[in-house]
C-alpha cells in the first residue's frame, strides 16, 4: 500500500534540517540551541502520531506508509522505507524520547557547545527513524552504521571523565559487529533475486540456500545485532559507554538505539532466516538466560548507579531476546512490547539518576543516603521508575515480561522458569539501589532542591507513559499482534496447541 | 624480415597522453627560458591547461576511438581510459595543493634549490637569489604521462617503459621537500633504489616470459599461455617476477618497507599525488596483465596474490596502530588500502574491475585531500606531522578537523561516505567470486584501521589543544582542491550511480 505523502521521510527529515539549524546557529544565539531542538523535536513527535493515524491495522501488506525509489540500482539498493507494527511502535517510541531527552539536558551544556550537542541529538533522531523504517536491507545498514557516528561524538565531546575510551570502545565495538554484518549483507544479497531491487526486505523472504549458507549468513547478521542489544558476552562495552555519556545520551544509547539490535534479529534474522533461526534457538535461548541472570547479579553489586542501570538493561535484553526467540506469538508480542516499555522505563531510571547526579555531583551509590528527606517528589519518582524496571503488576513492564515469561514457559519450560528468577533478581537491585540511595538518616550536606518545574515535567510525562501503558496496553497490543504474527508466519512455526495463556487470545 | 613499415598510430585514441607530453615538453623549455621571476606565474596554468585539456579530449574524442594502436602497444579500451580519466581528474586536484604558495614566491611546499646540499652555502646563495622548484610541474605532467600509458600498455616492454616514466620524476619530487631536507633525499634515495631493483625484477619477469612465449605482446602471450606446454618453468617465475614490479608500486607486503619512509619525506602534496595517482596507474597496469595476458595461467598466481593481499591487508592494519606519526599512518592505511584492492584483482570478474576502479577514485579522492590537510597544520613554520600536535584542532580549526574527520571516516568506510560505497562496490564481486575468507579477513583489518582512524579524531576532538600548533590560511587553490575532495568524498557516498554505471560499462578489456 502506497501513501501519497511521504511521511517516514519527512519525519526523518524535520531532524536533520532542525540539526543543521541548530549547528548554525550563529554564537551569540547558542543559547537558544536548546529551544529551537525542542521546537523541532515536539514538531517531529506531531507529524509522527499524525502518520500513525494513517497507518491501518488489519491492512493486508506487511508494510505500510511505504516509499520506494531506486538508490544505487548497480548495487540493488533501493531508497524503500515502510513500518509495520513493530517498527512504527519504535518509531513512535523514539519520536516521545528525543524530545523528552531534550528537555532533560536543558542544561547540559552551557555556552557555544551547546549547538554541538543538541544539533548530534537531533541528527540521532534522522538516523532511528531511517534504521527502524529502512526496509531495504542495505539501507538499514547505511543507517545501522552511521548512526553510530553521531553517539560516538556524543559520548566522546560530551560525555565523562573516561569519555575518550568509552567512546572508542563503543565504536569499536559496533563496527567490528557491523563489518561482520556487511560481509553477510553482500553474502545475502548474491542469494536474493538480485536486480535494482535485489535488497528489498520483501524481496529476500523465503529464499532457497542451502544449510551451511544459511547459518552463517545467519550468523553475520546475529553477531552484529548481539553486540549491538547488548547480549553478554558481548555487553562489556554497554556499561561504559551508559555510565561516562550523559544521562540523555545514555537514554537515546540504551533507550533506542540498541532497540535496533532486537528489532534487527525479528526482522533480518527471523524473517529472512527462519531455518538457521531455529537451528540457532538453544544456543541463543542459553545466552538470553544468561544475561537475564548475569546481568542482574552484576547488577547488584555495582557501586556507580548509571554502571547499575546499564546492567539491568542487560538483563531486559535478555528477556527480550528470549521472547523474539521462544517463537510464540505470545512471547514475541511480549517482547515487542518489553522493546517499547524497556525504553521508557530506562529513560526514567537514567535521567532520573541523572537529577540525582547533578544534584549528589557524584555517580557512586556510596556517597548517597537519605536522599528521600531531603528530596522527597525526586525519592518518589525514582521509586516509580524502579518499580517499573522491576516489572510491578500495573507498571508497564509488568505487561510485557509476563508476557514474555508465559510465551516462553508453554514451549520451553526449564527456560521460563530460569527466566521467572530474573524478577527476584529485578526486585534485589532495585530495591537495595533505592534502600540505600534514599532512605537512612537524613544526610549531613547542605540543603539541595527537590525537583525543579522543567524536570518535573520530565517525571511527569514519563510516568503518565509508564502508568498508561501498564494499564492499558490494549493498543499497542492490538498493533504488535498483527505484525509479530507475520512474523512467525515468514518463521513457520505453530504455537504450542494448548497455551493457557488467557491473556493473548489470538494464537491461530 | 620484410622492410621496415611505419607503425600505425591511432593519434585520436593516444591524443590525451599526447597533450601531457607535450604540455611537459613545454613546461622544461618554460624552464629553460623563462625568467625566474615569472615561472610559477607560467608553470601553473600550463600544467593545469595541460591536464584539464587532456581530460577533456578523453571525454570528448578517446571514447570514439578506441582500439589498439601502435602495433599493439597502447590499447585504448574502457579500462584504459577509465583509469586514465580518474588519474587526469586527481592529478588536477593534486597540482592545485602542490601550487600553494601561501605568503612565498614559489610553491611552499618544494626547496628552493633541490640540488644543493642541505645547509650548504649554495642552498643559501640559492635561496638569495631568488632560486625556485618550478620543474616540479613538469615532473609531474612527465609521472602523468607515464601513469597514463601504464594502464593503456599492450605489452611488457612499453608497460615498462612506462614504469619508468611515472617513476623517475617521482624519485625527484620526493627530495624535494623545502623542510627536513635530509629526511626527504633519505626517502627519495632509498625509494630510487628500491624502485630500481623492482624494476630489474619487472624486467627480467618480461625476458623470462618471452623465453617462453617468444612475445612481449600480451594478447600474444595471452596466446600463446594456453599453447605452450613444458615451459611452466620459465613461464611461472615470469609471471611471478612482473608481479613483484607490480606489487612493489602499490606497496603491497612484502615490497612495502619503502612505503612509510617515503610517505613521511615526500612533500606532504607530493605524498598526496604519490599515494592516489601511483595506484591507479599501478592497479590499472596490473589488472590488464592478469585479466588479459596471464587469465589461463590464474590457477598459478590467484592462490600468491590471495596470500599477498591477506598479509597486505593484515600487516598494514596491525603496523598502523603503533604509529605516531600521520604521514606514516597514512602510510600504512595506504597499505592496507592496496590489501583491499588486490582483491580486485584476484577475483577475476569484470564486476570487480568496476569495484577496483571505483574504489580507486574514491581512495585517491581521500587521500589528496587528506594531504593537503597535513600540510597546512604547522608548528614553527614546520609541519606538524606528529600526531601528539594534532591534539585538540577540534577546537583550534574545527574546519580542518572536521574534513580531516570525514576523510578518515571514509578510510574508515563508514556509511555515507565514498569509502563505504567503495567497499562494497569491491568486496560484493570478490565474495561472489570465491573470495569469502578474504572478504571476511578485509572487514577484520578495517576493524582495526578504524581503531586507528578513530583515534586522530579522538585526539582532534576530544582532547586538549597544544600551544604553537596553528593551521596556515592557504589561498584558494588548497581551497579549491579540499572543497572538491569532500564534495566527492560525500557525493560517492550518497550518489555514487553515475561514477558506478561509468565504471561499469568501463570495464572490458580489448584483448
Amino acid at each position: 500500500m502506497s501513501s501519497s505523502f511521504p511521511w517516514l521521510t519527512t519525519i526523518g527529515l524535520l531532524p536533520l534540517i532542525g540539526a543543521i539549524v541548530v549547528a548554525a546557529l550563529p554564537k551569540a544565539a547558542a543559547a537558544s540551541a536548546r529551544m529551537v531542538a525542542l521546537v523541532f523535536s515536539l514538531v517531529t513527535l506531531v507529524l509522527g502520531i499524525a502518520a500513525a493515524t494513517q497507518y491501518k491495522s488489519g491492512s493486508t501488506a506487511q508494510f505500510q506508509l511505504t516509499e520506494t525509489h531506486s538508490w544505487i540500482p548497480q548495487f540493488g539498493v533501493s531508497y524503500a522505507l515502510g513500518v509495520d507494527g513493530i517498527s512504527l511502535s519504535l518509531i513512535l517510541m523514539s519520536l516521545v524520547l528525543v524530545p523528552i531527552s531534550i528537555f532533560a539536558a536543558w542544561k547540559d551544556v552551557d555556552g557555544p557547545r551547546a549547538r554541538g550537542y543538541f544539533a548530534l541529538m537531533l541528527s540521532l533522531e534522522t538516523f532511528m527513524v531511517g534504521v527502524f523504517a529502512a526496509t531495504d536491507v542495505f539501507l538499514f545498514y547505511v543507517f545501522f552504521e552511521a548512526m553510530l557516528i553521531p553517539v560516538y561524538f556524543l559520548i566522546g565531546s560530551f560525555g565523562g571523565p573516561r569519555r575518550q575510551y568509552a567512546a572508542v570502545k563503543f565504536l569499536i565495538f559496533s563496527l567490528l559487529g557491523g563489518l561482520i554484518m556487511l560481509v553477510a549483507v553482500i553474502g545475502l544479497f548474491q542469494q536474493g533475486p538480485g536486480g535494482d531491487q535485489g535488497f528489498l526486505v520483501t524481496n529476500l523472504h523465503g529464499l532457497r540456500m542451502s544449510a551451511t549458507t544459511e547459518r552463517l549468513l545467519f550468523l553475520g547478521f546475529f553477531f552484529a545485532f548481539a553486540v549491538k542489544a547488548p547480549m553478554v558476552p558481548v555487553h562489556t562495552w554497554l556499561p561504559d559507554a551508559a555510565a561516562e555519556s550523559r544521562p540523555a545520551t545514555a537514554v537515546l544509547l540504551v533507550g533506542v538505539l540498541d532497540k535496533v539490535g532486537t528489532y534487527g534479529m525479528i526482522r533480518f534474522c527471523l524473517e529472512i532466516f527462519p531455518n538457521a533461526s531455529k537451528w540457532a534457538t538453544p544456543v541463543v535461548i542459553t545466552l538470553a538466560l544468561i544475561s537475564i541472570v548475569y546481568a542482574a547479579l552484576v547488577a547488584i553489586g555495582q557501586s556507580d548507579m548509571m554502571r547499575l542501570i546499564a546492567y539491568t538493561s542487560v538483563s531486559h535484553f535478555g528477556f527480550i531476546v528470549l521472547g523474539i526467540f521462544a517463537m510464540t506469538s505470545t512471547s514475541q508480542v511480549g517482547a515487542n512490547l518489553y522493546m517499547i516499555n524497556h525504553g521508557f522505563t530506562t529513560a526514567a531510571l537514567f535521567l532520573f539518576a541523572g537529577f540525582l547526579i547533578a544534584r549528589g555531583g557524584s555517580r557512586k551509590i556510596e556517597d548517597y543516603g537519605g536522599w528521600q528527606r531531603v528530596t522527597p517528589v525526586l525519592a518518589g519518582v525514582f521509586l516509580i521508575a524502579g518499580l517499573s524496571g522491576l516489572a510491578l503488576p500495573g507498571m508497564n513492564s509488568f505487561v510485557s515480561e509476563f508476557l514474555v515469561m508465559i510465551g516462553t514457559f508453554s514451549k520451553y519450560k526449564v527456560a521460563g522458569v530460569i527466566a521467572a528468577t530474573g524478577v527476584i533478581w529485578a526486585a534485589l537491585y532495585i530495591l537495595l539501589l533505592y534502600k540505600r540511595v534514599m532512605t537512612g538518616p537524613k544526610p549531613e550536606r547542605a540543603a539541595v532542591a527537590d525537583l525543579g518545574p522543567r524536570e518535573k515535567v520530565v517525571a511527569g510525562a514519563l510516568i503518565a507513559i509508564m502508568v498508561v501503558l501498564g494499564f492499558f496496553p490494549k493498543p499497542a497490543l492490538d498493533l504488535l499482534r498483527p505484525a509479530v504474527k507475520t512474523t512467525l508466519q515468514h518463521v513457520g512455526v505453530q504455537d504450542p496447541a494448548p497455551t493457557g495463556a488467557a491473556v493473548d487470545g489470538s494464537h491461530n | 624480415m620484410g622492410e621496415f613499415v611505419a607503425t600505425k598510430i591511432n593519434y585520436a585514441a593516444v591524443l590525451p597522453m599526447l597533450i601531457v607530453f607535450a604540455a611537459a615538453m613545454i613546461g622544461v623549455l618554460v624552464e629553460a627560458f623563462v625568467p625566474r621571476a615569472s615561472r610559477y606565474v607560467a608553470q601553473l596554468p600550463l600544467t593545469l591547461i595541460g591536464l584539464a585539456g587532456a581530460l577533456a579530449a578523453l571525454l570528448l574524442n578517446s571514447r570514439d576511438n578506441q582500439g589498439i594502436t601502435a602495433a599493439g602497444a597502447v590499447v585504448v579500451d574502457g579500462p584504459t581510459l577509465m583509469f586514465q580519466g580518474i588519474v587526469l581528474a586527481l592529478s588536477i586536484l593534486a597540482v592545485l595543493v602542490m601550487a600553494e604558495r601561501l605568503d612565498r614566491e614559489g610553491a611552499d611546499a618544494f626547496t628552493q634549490s633541490g640540488a644543493s646540499v642541505p645547509g650548504s652555502p649554495l642552498e643559501a646563495q640559492a635561496e638569495r637569489l631568488g632560486a625556485t622548484t618550478t620543474e616540479v610541474f613538469p615532473l609531474t605532467l612527465f609521472a602523468v604521462g607515464g601513469m597514463m600509458l601504464f594502464p593503456a600498455s599492450g605489452n611488457l616492454l612499453t608497460m615498462f617503459v612506462a614504469l619508468e616514466v611515472l617513476s623517475l620524476p617521482l624519485y625527484i619530487m620526493t627530495g624535494l621537500a623545502r623542510r627536513r631536507r635530509l629526511l626527504s633525499q633519505e626517502a627519495a634515495l632509498k625509494y630510487f633504489l628500491l624502485g630500481a631493483f623492482s624494476s630489474a625484477f619487472f624486467i627480467f619477469g618480461a625476458a623470462l616470459i618471452y623465453g617462453a612465449t617468444t612475445s612481449t605482446d600480451l594478447s600474444v602471450i595471452a596466446k600463446a599461455v594456453g599453447q605452450v606446454t613444458g615451459l611452466d618453468s620459465l613461464l611461472v617465475p615470469g609471471i611471478l617476477l612482473v608481479a613483484v614490479g607490480l606489487l612493489f608500486k602499490v606497496g603491497a607486503v612484502p615490497f612495502h618497507s619503502w612505503t612509510p619512509d617515503v610517505y613521511q619525506g615526500a612533500p606532504s602534496p607530493v605524498t598526496g599525488f604519490m599515494a592516489a595517482c601511483t595506484k591507479i596507474a599501478a592497479f590499472g597496469a596490473m589488472a590488464r596483465v592478469f585479466y588479459v595476458g596471464f587469465e589461463a595461467l590464474r590457477w598459478n598466481w590467484q592462490p600468491v596474490l590471495a596470500v599477498v593481499a591477506a598479509l597486505t591487508m593484515v600487516v598494514g592494519a596491525v603496523l598502523s596502530i603503533t604509529q605516531k606519526d600521520v604521514k606514516r599512518l597514512l602510510a600504512y592505511s595506504s597499505i592496507t588500502h592496496a590489501g583491499f584492492l588486490l582483491l580486485g584483482i584476484v577475483a577475476m570478474d569484470r564486476t570487480s574491475i568496476a569495484g577496483l576502479m571505483f574504489y580507486l577514485a574514491a581512495y585517491g579522492i581521500s587521500t589528496i585531500t587528506a594531504f593537503a590537510l597535513i600540510a597546512l597544520v604547522r608548528q614553527s613554520g614546520a609541519e606538524a606531522t606528529h600526531l601528539s600536535q594534532w591534539a585538540g584542532l577540534g577546537r583550534t580549526s574545527p574546519v580542518v578537523a572536521a574534513v580531516f574527520a570525514f576523510m578518515m571516516l571514509s578510510f574508515a568506510g563508514i556509511p555515507l561516505t565514498s569509502g563505504f560505497t567503495a567497499k562494497f562496490a569491491l568486496f560484493a564481486p570478490a565474495v561472489a567470486h570465491g573470495g569469502v575468507w578474504l572478504v571476511v579477513l578485509a572487514m577484520l583489518a578495517s576493524a582495526v584501521t578504524a581503531f586507528v582512524y578513530v583515534r586522530v579524531i579522538v585526539l582532534m576532538y576530544f582532547s586538549d589543544p597544544i600551544d604553537g600548533v596553528s593551521v596556515v590560511n592557504p589561498s584558494y587553490l588548497t581551497y579549491a582542491a579540499v572543497a572538491v575532495g569532500a564534495a566527492l568524498t560525500l557525493m560517492l557516498g550518497v550518489l555514487p550511480s553515475p561514477l558506478l554505471d561509468a565504471a561499469k560499462s568501463a570495464s572490458i578489456f580489448l584483448r
